[in-house]
């Protein structure tokens, strides 16, 4: 603890699951994230964990769902189109109220896509995304720093809540390097899991399902995955701004989106236009209140994410028109620069201002 | 009428919800039988599938767990490795083994996980309504073979204990049938030594029990467990396939 280290992300992923007590990882090569399951092949020995290199992305998240059975702190990590394979797991985990992290280091997409950067997972990893009425928590790291902060969260969220948490990095994080220091205390004895399988010693059997054929109990099942999803929504919330005090423009993006921005409004407002960001660290739950509140107070929004629009729809559904929301885009795996993006916060604060001028009165 | 046998305590006091002449509830008797003489059963954990065993957790008084369809061997290799000490089954059907979990199956076999697969082969779809099974005989009538089975349009009957035998990691498979009470006898010492298989720590280990389907297969009880001996044990012959424990004193000649 208390040591820089420079490590590229997928490896810091990697190291901050096991200080938080992970010792099962199930993977399967895949790039942008090829790093992570190379890091457990050498990291898990070490700890006396497990490694499985899987046959498929299926196998790695069912893996992960039995080692949650037993109450372990399990993992997975994937892209894109892996990701897609996870999907069937993920809804079953979720349905069985079970505890793991899955990794997505996004790449370009659909289909096969590229392995550059992206963001065009938002709507798979915030409604779900598998079948049924479920979410899972989803954490959207911004620096290698805190992708190792936010994995060992995920550990924590995980098991709070019993549910499958996310984390939604993108190629540019997961490989680049950058000084980490890993803060938080090394997990050595897990929380107590008092519905996790180990044999009916001393207590009655047990199992644990996700088919609950009565249509009366499906639905009061289905109710209080709701209240849990309700109980996060209220609780675990994150955030962060830069610069929104005195903002007129607030850029609203996540990850690697948020750090082009921030760049680009640093130079704006060394050019005298008084912009701000506005950064959702849980895209799911997404900061509604709390972007409304800013809202309040602005010109305009600038919506910048490097797909064609998904995190859009939650700005819109959360600012409610108190501010016009504007959008750039660049999908596909093109990293657009700060300054296209200081061109394009240029463009919507100067037609805010024009069209405040123009109001009559 | 007197009983030969109590119920074992590992098989909870519900009556079964399978059809008459159904194999499921002798397969459920012997694995549970064998959990209960063995004394594991506080550290065994089941894997039913999805299919007419998904409700096996209402019956085996043991921890289960459901896996998604066709995911069984993941999901036990994972409960496997984080709780080494368990004793991990997973119950398949013939769809959910050797369709859409053959990946998952063959590469549980091949790591040699310390897993046993009991494997029910009834050679069709049984909840979803006598659909055509990869182990579906050649001319056999099903819903989606109405015409019997062709080979040169959905292919031949997959032997899955031949099939796994190749692996190195699968140390010991054995096929049986419970359509006799010889036969049966024959499944619950397969059971037993599946699972010590796995306990002594040498590798993979599978019994597929040639299980009798009278509802799908359109046939009285009796006629089910006369073709299992005339025809279906033709296609799927009985006995130990593949035994590299070291002990095979108790096979079959």
């Amino acid at each position: 603890m208390g040591k820089k280290q420079l490590l590229r992300g997928n490896e810091a992923v990697g190291e901050a699951a096991v200080r938080a007590g992970c010792r099962f990882y199930f993977g399967y090569p895949i790039t942008p994230q090829n790093e992570l399951p190379e890091y457990m092949a050498r990291r898990m020995p070490e700890v006396g964990g497990t490694f499985i290199q899987s046959e498929s992305e299926l196998s790695a998240i069912n893996m992960v769902l039995g080692a949650s059975v037993t109450g372990a702190r399990a993992m997975t990590s994937s892209s894109s189109p892996g990701i897609s394979l996870k999907q069937e797991g993920i809804s079953f985990m979720a349905a069985m109220e079970l505890p793991g992290v899955v990794v997505n280091i996004i790449r370009g997409g659909p289909g096969l896509g590229n392995i550059a950067p992206a963001q065009s997972d938002y709507f798979q990893a915030t409604r779900g995304g598998g079948h049924g009425d479920y979410r899972t928590i989803v954490l959207a790291p911004a620096s290698v720093q805190e992708l190792a902060d936010l994995t060992h969260d995920a550990f924590d969220l995980a098991d709070r809540y019993r549910t499958p948490v996310v984390i939604l990095a993108d190629g540019m994080i997961g490989q680049m390097m950058e000084p980490v220091e890993f803060r938080k205390p090394v997990v050595d004895a897990l929380p107590e899991k008092s519905w996790a399988l180990r044999g009916a010693r001393n207590r009655r059997s047990r199992f644990i399902r996700s088919l609950i054929l009565d249509v009366d109990l499906e639905e009061e099942h289905n109710w209080k995955l709701y209240r849990k999803y309700q109980r996060i929504q209220n609780n675990e919330v994150r955030w962060d701004e830069f610069m929104t005090d005195d903002a007129a423009t607030a850029v609203v993006a996540y990850g690697t989106a948020a750090r082009i921005a921030k760049g680009a409004i640093i130079r704006a407002r060394e050019k005298g236009i008084p912009a701000g960001l506005f950064r959702p660290v849980t895209l799911w739950p997404f900061p509604m209140k709390q972007l409304k509140r800013l809202a309040e107070r602005l010109k305009t929004i600038l919506v910048f994410e490097m797909s064609t629009g998904q995190m859009l729809e939650d700005v819109k559904l959360a600012v409610e028109g108190a501010a016009p929301v504007e959008f750039h885009g660049r999908p596909g795996g093109v990293i657009p620069t700060p300054a296209e993006v200081l061109r394009v916060i240029s463009r919507v604060h100067g037609r805010a201002a024009k069209a405040k001028q123009d109001k009559p009165g | 009428m007197r009983k030969l046998e109590p119920r074992p305590a590992t098989l909870k006091d519900a009556a079964f919800h399978y059809c008459a002449g159904c194999g499921h509830s002798i397969a459920h008797r012997v694995i549970a039988e064998v959990i209960h003489e063995m004394g594991i059963a506080d550290r065994t954990i089941g894997v039913p599938p999805a299919g007419c065993a998904v409700l096996a957790y209402n019956y085996f008084d043991v921890d289960m767990t459901e896996a998604p369809h066709g995911r069984g061997a993941a999901v036990a290799t994972g409960i496997k490795r984080a709780f080494p000490e368990g004793v991990v089954f997973t119950y398949q059907g013939d769809g959910d083994l050797a369709a859409i979990g053959t990946a998952e199956i063959i590469h549980a076999a091949n790591r040699g996980e310390r897993i046993t697969a009991i494997f029910i082969n009834n050679a069709v779809y049984g909840m979803t309504g006598g659909q055509m099974a990869p182990t579906t005989l050649l001319n056999m009538r099903t819903t989606t073979s109405p015409a019997g089975r062709d080979a040169r349009r959905e292919g031949y009957p997959i032997r899955v204990c031949e099939l796994l035998a190749h692996f190195d990691g699968a140390c010991y498979i054995e096929r049986t049938a419970v359509n006799s009470p010889r036969n049966i006898r024959r499944t619950k010492k397969a059971v037993r030594k599946a699972f010590q298989t796995q306990i002594d720590d040498l590798g993979f280990s599978l019994v597929e029990i040639l299980s009798p389907c009278p509802t799908n297969w359109k046939m009285k009880p009796m006629d089910a467990w006369k073709w299992i001996d005339e025809v279906m044990s033709v296609q799927y012959p009985i006995g130990v396939i593949k035994d590299t424990t070291g002990d095979t004193s108790d096979n079959a000649g």
